[in-house]
């Protein structure tokens, strides 16, 4: 479905160039569900971004679908079957829910949608709502969510779908996200919550922008539990601050 | 008779697709050149002045149409209209200009507007500016309003100005008595050399009188735009004034509100921003498939709807 060839990106910052992200190398395989983890600010996000199109690398190439799509803006990934849930997404003053979910839907009507019923947010309430400071942070993420599950894109990437969410709405979500996991799909899980990372089939740690482990979630999880990421975690005061499992 | 030229106007104007219903009048040219009045609606053309008297009685609902049209260059046109909505009526108004200039001169019209919204009646008024034509002459429109919402009156004002129209100086001056309200929405894009100034004063009068002043506009090319909504407060009343605005290319945006209160017990709150498109919000709607001028399209198109 996806591969990532040798895949760099620096950028040019006060105190010299920073390489955010180091020769990276990765197949996403159709049918397939991944989970990127590993610390904050170690290019999980960057790395989504950049398969996305949304950060150019400086060096490397991406295929997708045997096509090299390194030189393809956005939109030309958008419309070629990736998407993007965004971490933090952004507010549009005067849109409406109804709006977004139309753009999704390329014209299709909001109204038949059944994304936003799925995610728990009833569309009777929420279709005229403004997409403004009005929705609370976990509202905008359910719809955040519910708009990619509408595009119903080939290659989903969730950057960090729990972000804000209440612990009822997290449960609702995970089923979401995997049922609509299909075998011509391939999903991409950015998060650190162990109920995540449980429910994968591969997971993916970066750290300090190159991948340091991948592999079958059997396999490489008992390491990554082991690894430096959750050695350093364990100095923290909770051990379970990077990898909660929120069912408590 | 309406020629197709006519036509356009009137549905870019006050969207007539045909015969207004309801009372109506059109002016054309500096003439009115077609009315009808209906029973507790009567519309009269002035004895002194260029322009005419809408008088709504009492309790009555109903639709008026009062768009103005010039389809020649190098014309100016002054009108004077009165409208008086009776007590306890509901009464939707839409007024509005379309100008079509297909010469080199100046094409102007300028109306004066006394509105009077009588104690406890509901009025919602819609005035859209439209300009087009093949020609190189201007195309301004300068509407002074003066309104005055009774006790326990209700005014919703909706003011649309959506490119077309090089120069405008808008005026409005509205006074709000006890237990009224007033709602204004402006709404504006400009672009290319357009200049618009719009400068808004709303005075609340009396006890439980409000205002909300809202302006949402976009400037283009090297266009130029002046808000400046005054909100002032005599008495207990409570307003709060709005302006966005999204400033693109090499336009320049100023937007000035004012809140001015006499009384202790008044509640006056003003906001006022200008900036850019967020690059977030282009990336997330081009992530969704649209074009970068799709995305802006959309941004802008919601942001004035």
């Amino acid at each position: 479905m996806l591969r990532l060839d040798n895949i760099n990106l620096s950028l040019e910052a006060d105190e010299g160039t920073v390489r955010v992200l180091k020769d990276i190398n990765l197949h996403l395989e159709k049918g397939k569900s991944y989970a990127f983890t590993g610390p904050n600010g170690s290019g999980k996000s960057t790395a989504a971004r950049v398969i996305m199109g949304i950060s150019p690398p400086t060096g490397g190439k991406v295929w997708y679908q045997g096509e090299d799509i390194t030189g393809l803006g956005i939109t030309e990934r958008a419309r070629r079957g990736i998407g993007y849930a965004f971490q933090h997404p952004p507010r549009f003053k005067g849109m409406q829910v109804r709006d977004l979910l139309e753009v999704a839907l390329n014209g299709g009507s909001a109204a038949d949608c059944q994304s936003l019923r799925q995610i728990g947010l009833c569309p009777d309430a929420y279709l005229e709502r403004p997409l403004d400071a009005s929705l609370s942070g976990g509202e905008i993420k359910r719809i955040e969510i519910a708009t990619l599950l509408a595009q119903d894109p080939r290659l989903r990437i969730f950057d960090e779908p729990e972000a804000g969410i209440d612990l009822w709405s997290f449960e609702q979500l995970i089923d979401v996200i995997f049922n609509a996991h299909r075998e011509d799909t391939t999903t991409v899980i950015i998060s650190h919550q162990e109920k995540i990372l449980n429910l994968v089939d591969e997971i993916v740690l970066i750290e300090d922008g190159g991948i340091t482990m991948k592999g079958e979630r059997e396999k490489v999880w008992p390491q990554i539990k082991e690894s430096t990421a959750c050695a350093c975690l364990k100095n923290c005061t909770k051990e379970g601050e990077l990898y909660a499992d929120t069912t408590g | 008779m309406l020629t197709p030229l006519d036509k356009q106007l009137l549905k870019e104007t006050a969207d007539l697709h045909g015969e207004p219903p309801g009372a109506f009048n059109i002016r054309k040219d500096g003439q009115g050149i077609e009315r009808r009045s209906l029973p507790g609606i009567e519309i009269v053309p002035k004895e002194d002045k260029p322009g005419i008297d809408v008088m709504v009685e009492e309790g009555t609902s109903g639709t008026v149409h009062i768009p103005v049209i010039m389809t020649d260059t190098d014309q100016s046109d002054l009108v004077y209209n009165t409208i008086e909505i009776g007590p306890g009526a509901d009464i939707l108004l839409v007024a509005g200009c379309g100008i079509h200039n297909p010469g080199q001169g100046e094409t102007k019209h300028d109306g004066v507007h006394q509105i009077y919204v009588r104690r406890g009646a509901r009025l919602r008024y819609i005035e859209k500016h439209y300009g087009e034509g093949e020609g190189t002459g201007k195309r301004v429109l300068n509407p002074r309003t003066e309104l005055l919402v009774e006790e326990e009156a209700y005014a919703e004002m909706e003011l649309v100005q959506i490119r077309g129209v090089d120069d405008t100086v808008r005026q409005t001056e509205a006074k709000i008595e006890a237990g009224g309200n007033l709602f204004m929405y402006e709404r504006m894009l400009t672009h290319g050399e357009q200049t618009a100034r719009s400068d808004v004063a709303a005075s609340l009068m009396g006890e439980d009188s409000a205002a909300r002043l809202i302006s949402r506009s976009v400037g283009q090319g090297s266009s130029r735009q002046i808000f400046q909504p005054r909100l002032i407060a005599y008495g207990r009343g409570r307003g709060h004034v709005e302006c966005d605005s999204i400033i693109m290319d090499q336009s320049v945006i100023r937007s000035i509100p004012e809140i001015w209160a006499e009384c202790a017990e008044a509640e006056l709150v003003h906001e006022a921003a200008i900036g850019k498109i967020a690059g977030e919000q282009m990336t997330k709607l081009m992530a969704l498939g649209l074009t970068e001028q799709e995305a802006e399209e959309a941004i802008i198109g919601g942001f004035l709807k």
